[in-house]
């Protein structure tokens, strides 16, 4: 993976200088809490509703076991001995002093990480595949491209006080992990027919209030032009993007108003005049960082182990882990992991200090000393030989991380909703585990196939639900925790905004109601159907039907769309 | 004492700013909050309210509005070097060069920060300095303070007046915050790896 050079220590170091003096002088007074707000949030502190909430960042999801630790041993001096691992692959420590935070950062600096651009109006964390470098059906490899925007984006002096959050994904793969269709820009690399490195550039996804599904500027842009096109798109973004209107401030907003067509005229226009100036990328700039990624000391192997055959035949809890926990490799031989956080009873995506040190030393043990958050908030181990298998699991299960439902409904991708968060409308964890505890049955959850459920405390959409299976968002009627439900979002190549099937629903009732959406599934489903495919085939309205009676209730129009 | 900061120093101002007359405007809201910033683009001044404005002798910044309304009158001082020019957030870089043509005959622009959060200024001031070739004094005025300093510097201004409640000297350590930034800008306009050999 990356390793920091001087230059990028010393930024990482000097930042943390900066911020301490910041922090300082809030505490003295000399800074308003007005002033202080947007410095303390481009370093990733909330202030949260029982706490300040400080977010780390996880520059592409790729984590050294090192860093892991470091994060254990963060969560058990400073925090209350967890930290939850979020959709944009970030990691979140709910409970630290507002004091304590430079001092965090120091530790974080100490191992090459920071909270750098983890929140506000600015180009944000950079996302990607989980199995990148590793999966079967990657084209390129997007990490180091990935590295080279996160270190143009690094305190990007014109773009550090956007209209809003900026946030991009990249995608290396067939099959799009990295849901780059809703983020504010999205890079797909591809190899062009001639075999050259190009990326299909979209722009205008995002979720949150209005969710819209990215649309194509560029469809074959050659490499080495990221940067500069991605600058042309920030600077009109950056002087029409509307500041007046907090909700409408997303890029999303002013690609809508304008037309794709009207957009991509100006971004153009501007290109004309940095193309090939001096932050096109060399190739020589991504020969050194692309070096950061040369894949590690596999050995020659063959695809296939007697003895984990043997043990994969016989041990049917082993078998049921491997067939939803561990994934293809472009390496005979291996496979990767995801060391689930979804057990039941606990809030999706948190870990505990000595679960993140098992994780770690699993790392070190069996993966090359290195892990992935995935977006799903799962942990991955990207390189484990299939002889290793066996031990991963019984470790992994030891320490509660292989619940074998990965893919399944009760992985449920959640938000911190109102335990955490001061702009829930409702709370989202107890709905996950009263959903997981209904569904609790393996065998049944495994008939069931491949269903995704996501949870939203509000229509910020942290936690997806727009592009979920099932889309669980909670809404606040008269002061009271309502819960209204979509189907039919997807992730993915075929990225799609669910629709709302109609009123909301109390607490207590969800669960009851996933159990009719599922019933609906079961009935209508032919052969193995999956769940978004049936929902695709019959439509809404058996769904409708059972849960709210015959005849189904008119959708209420849904809330505060644009 | 000036509150001015210039080529990395505390210097005294020889400008004085003129800002249009204080007029009430009706709070504006969108879902239940104050709207805070004007829309790029938007008109920065009524000819009623550009007409009212004093502009005093010697060297003066006026708002662009002023100037194209009323350059006529000012082509003396104009001519003499005495009148700079200041953008609101919302006003386009593309009006001033339309207004003055070259904008090297301006020996002042200055850009305001009605709130430190709006980062227009900071895409103004790359233009400026790269598409139009300005090569005069870039001053930020407004909310500025010390934090964006270094954002500042490195998109082309030279000169910030520091709100006048900040101290100005305090400010001027912000200046140093990062000593290697990465990516091109226009004071560096070589991205890291071009400036140095990495490892
Ligand atoms: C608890 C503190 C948090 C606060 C105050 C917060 C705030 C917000 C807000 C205001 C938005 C909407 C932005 C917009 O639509 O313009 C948003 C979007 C989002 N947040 Fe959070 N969030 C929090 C935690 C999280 C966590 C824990 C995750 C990951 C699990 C997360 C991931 C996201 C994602 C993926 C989006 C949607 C991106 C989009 O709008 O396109 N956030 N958040
Ligand atoms: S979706 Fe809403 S409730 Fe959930 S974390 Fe985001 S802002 Fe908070």
């Amino acid at each position: 993976m990356y390793r920091y050079d001087n230059y990028d220590q010393r930024i990482v170091d000097e930042r943390v200088a900066q911020y301490r003096d910041q922090t300082r002088r809030y505490l003295a007074g000399e800074l308003s809490e007005d002033e202080f707000r947007p410095l303390r949030l481009q370093n990733g502190l909330y202030i949260q509703r029982h706490a300040p909430m400080l977010r780390v960042a996880i520059p592409y999801g790729l984590l050294a076991s090192r860093q892991l630790r470091k994060l254990a041993e963060i969560a058990r001096k400073y925090d209350r001995g967890y930290a939850h691992f979020s959709t944009r692959q970030n990691c979140q420590f709910n409970w630290p002093k507002l004091e304590d935070t430079p001092d965090i950062l120091a530790e974080l600096a100490s191992v090459e990480m920071h909270a750098i651009q983890t929140s506000g109006n600015c180009i944000r964390n950079i996302t990607t595949d989980q199995f990148a470098g590793v999966a079967p059906d990657e084209v390129v490899d997007p990490r180091a491209l990935a590295e080279i925007l996160r270190q143009w984006s690094t305190f990007h002096p014109e773009f550090a006080a956007l209209p809003r959050k900026f946030k991009i994904a990249v995608n290396g793969a067939q099959s799009d992990r990295a849901v780059v269709r809703v983020h504010d820009i999205g890079l797909e690399f591809l190899r062009n027919d001639a075999g050259e490195l190009v990326v299909k550039v979209w722009v205008g996804g995002g979720l949150g209030r209005t969710p819209i599904i990215g649309q194509v500027i560029h469809e074959a842009l050659p490499w080495k032009h990221v940067i500069t096109y991605c600058e042309a798109i920030l600077r009109v973004y950056n002087r029409y993007g509307r500041r007046d209107n907090l909700y409408k401030a997303r890029i999303k907003i002013l690609v809508k108003a304008l037309g794709i067509e009207e957009f991509k005229r100006q971004v153009e226009e501007e290109w004309a005049f940095w193309k090939d100036g001096p932050s096109t990328v060399t190739q020589a700039e991504l020969d050194r960082v692309s070096a950061h990624f040369r894949p590690p000391a596999y050995e020659k192997l063959a695809d296939c182990d007697p003895d984990f055959n043997d043990k994969a035949a016989t041990n049917p809890a082993f078998a049921a882990w491997l067939k939803r926990c561990t994934h293809p490799h472009k390496v005979p031989g291996y496979r990767a992991v995801t060391l689930s956080l979804k057990k039941t009873g606990i809030a999706p995506g948190d870990a505990t200090a000595e679960q993140m040190e098992i994780v770690a030393n699993l790392a070190d043990r069996y993966s090359f000393g290195e892990l992935r958050v995935s977006h799903e908030q799962n942990l991955i181990l990207a390189d484990v030989k299939l002889s290793d298998l066996f031990d991963v699991w019984q470790t992994a299960r030891a320490a509660g991380l292989a619940t074998p439902n990965i893919g399944l409904l009760t992985d449920i991708v959640c938000c911190p909703g109102g335990d955490f968060c001061s702009l829930a409308n409702a709370k989202s964890i107890p709905i996950a585990q009263a959903i997981q505890e209904r569904f609790d049955n393996l065998d049944f959850l495994f008939d069931l196939g491949e269903i995704e459920l996501n949870i939203s405390g509000c229509m910020n959409s942290c936690g997806h639900h727009h592009v979920g299976h099932i889309g669980i968002l909670g809404v606040d009627k008269d002061g009271s925790e309502w819960y209204q439900i979509s189907l039919g979002g997807q992730q993915g190549n075929e990225a799609t905004i669910g629709s709302v099937i109609g009123r909301a629903f109390a607490a207590a009732d969800v669960p009851d109601v996933i159990s009719k959406i599922i019933s609906v599934f079961v009935e209508h489903r032919e052969g193995d159907e999956k769940f978004i495919d049936v929902v695709r085939r019959i439509g809404l309205d058996p769904f409708k039907a059972r849960v709210y009676g015959t005849p189904a209730v008119a959708p209420k129009k849904e809330l505060a769309n644009v | 004492m000036s509150n001015l900061i210039k080529h990395g120093a505390v210097v005294e101002d020889n400008w004085t700013l003129v800002r249009y007359p204080a007029v009430e405007e009706a709070v504006q809201k969108q879902a239940g909050k104050v709207v805070q910033f004007k829309l790029t683009g938007t008109e920065a001044a009524s000819p009623e309210l550009i007409a009212q404005v004093q502009i005093p002798a010697g060297r003066a910044i006026v708002p662009l509005a002023v100037f194209r309304a009323r350059k006529d009158e000012l082509a003396a001082r104009i001519a003499a070097g005495e009148i700079g020019v200041w953008l609101e957030s919302f006003e386009l870089v593309e009006d001033l060069v339309a207004a003055v043509g070259d904008v090297n005959t301006l020996p002042l622009i200055a850009y305001d920060f009605p709130k430190f959060v709006d980062g227009r200024g900071f895409s103004a001031a790359v233009l400026l300095r790269t598409r139009y070739g300005y090569k005069n004094e870039l001053r930020a005025i407004g909310d500025v303070l010390r934090d964006s300093l270094y954002f500042m510097q490195r998109c082309g201004f030279d000169a910030y007046q520091i709100r006048a409640d900040r101290s100005a000297e305090d400010a001027l350590a912000s200046l140093r915050d990062f000593s290697e930034p990465y990516q091109a800008s226009v004071a560096e306009p070589q991205p890291l790896w071009r400036r140095h050999a990495r490892a």
